[in-house]
């Protein structure tokens, strides 16, 4: 198993991709913190699902936002677990419209949980890892955040910027044996997904050369790989799992 | 004074590698210690720990040299 013994928090992981990911890495070996910010009754069947692999899981409550509760939560993870060996930082919110509609409050509701939010669980996460001589810290931007998106001005700027932050990361971490990279979700089914219309659905059809949908699970595997040995030689990077959507 | 001077010399001789003889009070540690940014930040956090204290972002952003990191601890621990 790829992630044998190791112990890993993933936030926003009460449904979705950060679900997903959260399976994957206990059936792949790992003791997994499953952080939610409002939806406990889900978070805790993840927590239930993850115990019956025979895996430890907690969930953990924290607005990935605010910085005290972001600190408050690693220190709840390093009582449970004792180290902490991987952190994926999945937690996102979208507040769609096009930038001459978009409010200044949606503007920062998107960048403080999608993009602060990466930065405070970084840093609160990177004292323990420091500590430990390793660590692998994984954060979910977007295609979006490669290409542009009309409507996503806020989402695409906190993924955009996502990017800039795991390559920063990844150089000051190096020396201390920390990895940091990122995935690029393309157009993954989820709620999140499920609430855009049909046009825009065939229309992004269209722009995926594998010619389908991405699913929960194709994040989580590339996410396994980046939380396992196996990518011991790469950090900064950002894997596009898209269907060829930008090459 | 000796007791914290001989405990923080301690952290410092086994994290940054240096002589004992050369932890004066009045060394920097990024100069004359060799350390780099985060060796400091390490070199803070292994201080909290030894001393069960937490030193703020901007406390420990003060603490440059052995001395200033000496009297930091004596004065709030």
């Amino acid at each position: 198993m790829k992630t044998e013994g190791k112990n890993a928090i993933v936030t926003g992981a009460s449904r979705g991709i950060g679900r997903e990911i959260a399976l994957e890495l206990a059936r792949q070996g790992a003791n997994v913190a499953v952080n939610y910010a409002g939806s406990e009754k889900m978070a805790n069947d993840v927590v239930a699902e993850i115990k019956s692999l025979g895996r430890k899981a907690i969930a953990v409550q924290a607005d990935v936002a605010d910085g005290d509760s972001v600190s408050t939560m690693m220190k709840q993870v390093v009582e449970q677990f004792g180290t902490i060996d991987i952190l994926v930082n999945n937690a996102g919110i979208t507040r769609d419209n096009l930038l001459m509609r978009m409010k200044e409050e949606d503007w920062d509701a998107v960048i403080d949980t999608n993009l602060k939010g990466v930065f405070l669980c970084t840093k609160a996460v990177t004292r323990q890892m420091m500590k430990q001589r390793s660590g692998r810290i994984i954060n979910i931007s977007s295609i979006v955040g490669v290409g542009g998106n009309a409507g996503q001005a806020n989402y695409v700027a906190a993924k955009a910027g996502v990017i800039g932050l795991t390559k920063t990361t990844a150089k000051e971490l190096a020396s201390r044996g920390i990895t940091v990279n990122a995935v690029a979700p393309g157009f993954i089914t989820t709620d999140m997904t499920d609430q855009l219309n049909e046009d825009v659905k065939v229309e992004m059809l269209k722009q995926i050369p594998l010619a389908r949908l991405g699913e929960p699970q194709d994040i989580a595997k590339v996410v396994v790989f980046l939380a396992s040995e196996d990518s011991r030689y790469m950090t900064g990077q950002t894997l596009h799992v898209d269907g060829g959507m930008i090459m | 004074m000796a007791e914290v001077l001989e405990r923080v010399t301690k952290i410092i001789v086994d994290r940054l590698g240096v002589e004992e003889s050369q932890v004066k009070l009045e060394a920097t540690f990024k100069e004359d210690l060799g350390a780099d940014s985060l060796d400091v930040v390490e070199l803070v956090m292994e201080l909290e720990d030894e001393f069960d204290m937490e030193i703020s972002d901007d406390d420990a952003e003060k603490i440059q040299t052995v001395g200033d990191a000496v009297n930091y601890i004596q004065a709030n621990s």
